[in-house]
């Protein structure tokens, strides 16, 4: 047996990224069809604790890499820690999510490792004894399949919300494999000065379910509280077309589209949004589509599967009271 | 302050996407454009270069049409272009990719190099952080404020859910994010200027790179287009009937709710 199938588990103030849990439930189906173990790599300083869930959703094995100077994420901390613990266990397969940390670790790794990476993978399948990665290139338009040459391991980092998460097994028990990680003067080149939260309390656009997204029909930055309003009774993310974040109604943070945020969500509610062809290459992959527009010609209501042709102003705090009833809010 | 600068032309963001006979993308009459991430990437390496004195360089990567780019960052206001070019190499990945510009990168003086994050068009967020790996810089990646001092670099960079700042010994490597400034546009004066700027021309030969050590290590098996989404219901009605509708449906028709 080989050194196992991999998962970064990237986590954050305490808890994984959800992303995590789907690849360990990718990571699962790979280690059983190749008779490899499903191992999870957590790194990070007081993070041990945090090992047990990771058995709960499939792990057998985690590797903990636990260091004052991992308290907080540096490209060179976390690339040494990964590229180590990679060189001492030779695992098949690496993955991780493709979120802001781990498509940054993961190139770094991998060029490291000397191996390739698939980015931003939305499949992993198994076709004539070969991973298979399925990915999206020019924004979504199209998607290539992609296997790799000789070289190991297979790194891949995936995306979030593409695919199902492991199914929670409680009291499943991983066996923890505490690992060191000692570094020099000079190894860590950036210095944290600085890390500033401007958290909404709402789910991370690239990971939640639901996403209530505005464009230059929002018309102002305090009208977007209509969609705040919505979004916190759907406990849902916020998002914004170019128009709107030009406009400087939100920040450039909640962009979705091609030069923003991709995103996959069950359920996308477009209000005010025309459907350039550089937004829906960042939300086409969502389940449902909702367009609200008063242009009853809106390139959205082509990609859309309910729309409705009106007002926003007025639609949207009705569709806040009708959720509102129906989910039992105040 | 020495910069150099990595661009890639990509295709149009409204480009519409087709495969070609042999079932590979289509690059007939697609009109081609500098990556937009790069464009953020050269604005900031002039602003540097205005504060602080000293010469920029646009590298790419790319067929020979990718000289237009290349001519473009020169009218922005960049010193020097080096075009690598490479219609010769069928398969890339971005192992291959990052081993030439690295290879060229070794004969250029730097203190700081620039990217942009990401190409809209593969997507991959890896070249510029394997670049890094093979020169040994620190690299900050998604940077949306970058100040540069002596032998340093103070980036702010995206993180979900706020922003981060870094210090960073030069030479490094910073990629860009949208946020960081806004790319000018070149003037007739700078598109005339161009035309008698040094664009040096660059093969793999000249590297001195054999095609095996540029070989992928991840290969493209099939390209295939998406299932188009198809137009769903529109709802009408009065507008409470309506959204009334609409929740019922989100309930029980599409079971997201
Ligand atoms: C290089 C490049 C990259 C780009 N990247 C992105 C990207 O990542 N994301 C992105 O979104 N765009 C991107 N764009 C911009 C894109 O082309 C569009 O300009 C943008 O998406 C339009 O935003 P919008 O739909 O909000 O605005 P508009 O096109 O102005 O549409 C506003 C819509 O609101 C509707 N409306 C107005 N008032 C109301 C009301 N009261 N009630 C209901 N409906 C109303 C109107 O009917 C209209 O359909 C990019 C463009 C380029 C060139």
């Amino acid at each position: 047996m080989a050194g196992g199938i991999w998962v970064y588990a990237e986590n954050q103030n305490g808890k994984f990224k959800k992303v995590t849990f789907e690849m360990l439930g990718a990571g699962r189906q790979l280690a059983d069809q190749l008779g490899e173990e499903l191992c999870a790599v957590v790194i990070g300083h007081g993070v041990g604790e945090l090992a047990a869930t990771l058995g709960e959703y499939g792990a057998d094995k985690v590797y903990v890499v636990d260091s004052p100077e991992l308290a907080r994420y540096t490209t060179d901390g976390y690339m040494l820690a990964l590229s180590k613990l990679a060189r001492e266990h030779q695992p098949a397969v690496i993955f991780l999510g493709y979120t802001v940390q781990g498509r940054d670790l993961a190139a770094h790794v991998a060029q490291r490792l000397g191996t390739g990476l698939c980015t931003d993978c939305t499949g992993v399948n198994i076709e004539d004894g070969q991973i298979v990665f399925t990915r999206p290139i020019y924004a979504g338009k199209a998607f290539v399949e992609a296997v790799f040459a000789e070289a190991r391991p297979v790194m891949a980092t995936i995306r979030p919300n593409a695919l199902p998460a492991a199914e929670f097994q409680p009291g499943r028990k991983a066996q923890v494999i505490e690992s060191s990680a000692t570094f020099g003067a000079g190894d860590i080149r950036q210095v944290v000065r600085e890390i500033v939260c401007q958290a909404s309390g709402r789910p991370e656009l690239t990971e939640a379910d639901i996403i209530v997204s505005g464009g230059r029909g929002m018309k102002s930055a305090e009208n977007f509280k209509i969609l705040e309003e919505l979004a916190d009774v759907l406990g849902a993310a916020v998002g914004a077309s170019r128009a709107a974040v030009d406009a400087g109604y939100v920040p450039h943070s909640m962009q979705v589209g091609q030069t923003g945020k991709t995103v996959s969500p069950q359920l996308y509610i477009a209000c005010g949004i025309s459907g350039a062809i550089q937004h829906l290459a960042g939300m086409s992959s969502s389940k449902v589509i909702v367009a609200i527009n008063k242009d009853p010609e809106a390139n959205i209501f082509k990609v859309a599967d309910y729309g409705i042709v009106g007002d926003l102003f007025e639609i949207v705090p009705l569709l806040t009271q009708e959720f509102k009833k129906l989910l039992g809010k105040k | 302050m020495k910069i150099v600068v990595l661009a890639k032309q990509t295709f149009d963001t409204e480009a519409k996407i087709t495969l070609d006979s042999q079932e590979k993308i289509n690059r007939e009459g697609v009109n081609l454009i500098m990556n937009p991430y790069d464009e953020f990437a050269v604005e900031e390496a002039l602003r540097v270069k205005e504060k602080h004195g000293g010469k920029v360089t646009v590298v790419s990567l790319g067929e020979a049409k990718a000289q237009d780019i290349l001519r473009q960052a020169l009218a922005m206001g960049a010193d020097k272009a080096v075009h690598i070019v490479v219609d010769e190499l069928e398969e890339t990945d971005e192992y291959t990719t990052a081993t030439i510009l690295a290879k060229a990168l070794s004969g250029i003086e730097y203190d700081l190099i620039l990217a942009g994050w990401r190409a809209i068009d593969d997507g991959s967020a890896q070249v510029a952080g394997r670049v890094a790996e093979i020169l040994g810089l620190p690299m900050v990646n998604m940077v949306i404020k970058l100040e540069v001092e002596t032998g340093k670099a103070v980036a702010s960079r995206e993180i979900e859910g706020g922003y981060e700042v870094l210090e960073v010994p030069l030479p490094a490597v910073v990629t860009a994010q949208k946020g960081l400034n806004e790319p000018r546009y070149p003037t007739m004066k700078g598109i005339m200027q161009a035309k008698k700027k040094p664009m040096q021309k660059l093969t793999l030969a000249d590297l001195s790179l054999a095609t095996q050590e540029v070989a992928p290590k991840v290969r493209a098996r099939k390209y295939f287009l998406p299932t188009p989404r198809v137009q769903g219901k529109i709802i009408t009605g009065e507008p409470a009937e309506a959204a009334a509708t609409l929740v019922r449906l989100l309930r029980e028709e599409a079971k997201v709710i």
